[in-house]
């Protein structure tokens, strides 16, 4: 789904780095992108490739370390070294967060009914009254049976996909023009998953939320993407429409994610998933040269001297930083 | 619930006899006869038969200890050896003043606690954490009746804003039984408040690193609700174990700053009755300090399933 219309989300050149006692740790390095109204984009890569920093960083919400630079912009304001009492206003309104974690991001000692309603007393002055009969209503939306009786209870008497989407009705209590979920079905189970990213996508068609999805998953993004963000080390590699990156990748790393993971036509036992060697690198700083290069089979002396740049390919708006690009036939990497 | 209560009721008679025994049976194995001294010039065979034979010594312990438990069912804790006023009189006197003076302690050190252990967790790395660490330490590691006497040194004898010692009832004047008791209290309470400062300060370190402080600061919260209505109520679990356990080092505390700051109360009255092998009045001392324990406990778990609801004991299963 591309939409013609301005994006509700523009990160342009966005890094950020970390001191630390062995010196700094470059954690993003560059990374721009935009978002939609009602569009649902994924962002992949391995862990440590610098996605939930990019994440948290969007609300200002990674600790006061951090060095952070560009620009984000919600509806053309800038949140980048916006002011914290901006910010306050932004985050839980206009940018809601979904963490991965169910039980250990929701506070084990407030009801579930509080813990909603908490957000709609602040941003929309609700009386505890008003915003626990709003926080039924949202339990109901997300899909919890016997909501009326639910809000009262504790985190821990949930499970884990009911806590999950108390996560959900919490984030999209003020109809946030952004939501952001990091990693909401890691720790769930496949079934449990599948629901609860439905209940995403209906809050796309029902509010016309956009969401930005993190993952490693590949299968949740193919489930509910419209659009996809490949990062590796900090950068953003690949970027294209779904269908497109996954009938052609064209980055080398790209490639590598999707031979490793399974496929359905592919039979266990006699094909071997391809797995990627070595380890995502820890950057201090970041260098003039693809990052992949040293895990990458095509790579030679041009990809260690100069970084490549995101381009286009044939117009489309399919974009990969690679000096040597997959040829376009479809999934020529995975045999 | 009135199943977690009943229970834990039933806990604390059971822990209650079984000290009213480990008393009864501690005291008489104490050297030292009460009879002789209580015989005083007259040690004649006779006199000291005399004397065991009026306060029941005669007897083998079995007897004693159930005529004991017996005359206790109904409030009597017998004849105080040394001065024979009853023993409950004592008490009623004496009670009021540890309690006014260990409420008082508690509550200063956990204000003074919790207050510098959040600031310190909340300023961490900053001056006002350590200056809170600081603090703790002295509060740690100073002695308390030696904190009580340059008190008394500085705050009482040569500045005079204090009274040294003496205690004024607080039905009697309220003003000036805070006046003799709000130093008292405070020293007691300082090693108290110095550990309740760094239970805080580490639990509110656990706690703003989790993920629902990042989920509530998500929300848009305000740092101070963040702080409170999040990170600290999640830590008071820590805080309120802590204070429980620290509960039996404050009574002895306080014997200690009753004596130091001439406070007429219980540990006092302690103190003199051991020296005295008064019977009656260690027994009852003991038992009543037991007693608090095991209330103190009692109430200590009721608190925790206030304040966490994991603990919360329901009869329906969620």
């Amino acid at each position: 789904m591309t939409t013609p219309s301005a994006p509700v989300l523009e990160i342009r050149d966005l890094s950020v780095s970390f001191p630390t006692e062995t010196g700094t740790v470059s954690a993003v390095d560059g990374v721009s992108l935009d978002l939609a109204p009602g569009e649902i984009v994924g962002m992949v890569g391995e862990s440590g490739c610098g996605k939930s920093v990019t994440a948290m960083s969007i609300a200002g919400l990674l600790p006061g370390s951090a060095r952070i630079t560009g620009s984000v912009r919600l509806d053309g304001a800038e949140l980048v070294g916006a002011r914290e009492s901006a910010l306050r206003r932004v985050r839980g309104q206009e940018i809601a967060y979904i963490f991965q974690e169910p039980m250990t991001s929701l506070n084990p000692v407030l009801t579930v009914g509080r813990q909603i309603g908490e957000v709609l007393q602040v941003h929309e002055r609700m009386s505890r009254r008003a915003a626990r009969a709003r926080a039924v209503e949202l339990l109901t939306l997300v899909g919890i049976p016997s909501a009326a009786q639910r809000v009262d209870t504790y985190p821990h008497q949930l499970s884990g996909g009911m806590r999950q989407r108390v996560m959900i009705a919490m984030a999209v209590a003020c109809g946030p023009k952004v939501l952001v979920a990091d990693e909401p079905t890691t720790a769930l189970d496949v079934t449990v998953q599948a629901g609860i990213l439905q209940v995403l996508r209906d809050l796309r068609d029902r509010l016309g939320t956009s969401i930005l999805i993190i993952t490693h998953d590949l299968g949740v993004i193919a489930d509910i993407a419209d659009r996809v963000v490949v990062m590796y080390a900090g950068r953003v590699v690949e970027r294209a429409p779904v269908d497109d990156l996954f009938a052609r990748p064209r980055h080398r790393y790209t490639a590598g994610l999707l031979s490793a993971s399974p496929q359905p036509g592919r039979h266990a036992g006699t094909d071997r998933l391809t797995e990627i060697p070595g380890l995502v690198p820890v950057l201090s700083t970041q260098p003039d040269a693809c990052t992949f290069a040293d895990r990458c089979p095509a790579a030679d002396a041009t990809c260690r001297d100069a970084a490549p740049p995101l381009e286009g390919i044939g117009g489309t708006d399919h974009v990969a930083a690679c000096w040597h690009p997959c040829s376009t036939a479809p999934q020529e990497a995975t045999r | 619930m009135a199943r977690y209560l009943l229970t834990r009721a039933w806990q604390s008679a059971l822990t209650l006899l079984l000290s009213t025994i480990v008393v009864f049976v501690g005291v008489r194995a104490l050297p030292g006869d009460p009879a002789l001294a209580l015989a005083g010039e007259d040690r004649s065979p006779e006199a000291l038969e005399a004397i065991r034979r009026h306060y029941g010594l005669d007897q083998p312990l079995p007897v004693q200890f159930a005529q004991y438990v017996e005359r206790m069912a109904q409030g009597d804790f017998g004849v105080s050896i040394r001065t024979g006023t009853p023993v409950s009189s004592m008490l009623t006197t004496a009670l009021p003043v540890t309690v006014e003076l260990s409420v008082l302690a508690i509550l200063i050190a956990s204000a003074l606690g919790v207050g510098a252990g959040v600031l310190a967790a909340v300023r961490r790395g900053r001056p006002a954490e350590w200056l809170a660490n600081g603090l703790a330490l002295v509060g740690l590691s100073v002695p308390h009746f030696w904190l009580g006497l340059l008190a008394i040194l500085y705050l009482s004898v040569a500045t005079g804003l204090f009274p040294a010692s003496g205690f004024v009832p607080i039905l009697e004047d309220p003003v000036d039984n805070l006046h003799h008791i709000i130093l008292p209290a405070v020293i007691l309470g300082t090693g108290l408040a110095a550990i309740i400062m760094r239970q805080t300060r580490s639990a509110m370190l656990d706690s703003l690193s989790s993920d629902y402080v990042r989920t509530a600061k998500a929300k848009g919260l305000r740092p101070r609700a963040v702080i409170t209505r999040h990170a600290l109520r999640n830590s008071l679990i820590v805080v309120v174990t802590v204070v429980g356990l620290q509960l039996g080092g404050l009574i002895s505390g306080a014997v200690v700053t009753e004596q130091i700051f001439g406070l007429p109360g219980f540990g006092k009255m302690t103190i003199d009755a051991v020296f005295q092998r008064d019977y009656p009045v260690i027994q009852a001392v003991v038992l009543l300090t037991a007693t608090a324990y095991i209330v103190i406990n009692f109430f200590v778990d009721l608190l925790y399933s206030v304040i966490d609801p994991r603990i919360r004991v329901t009869g329906d299963p969620a």
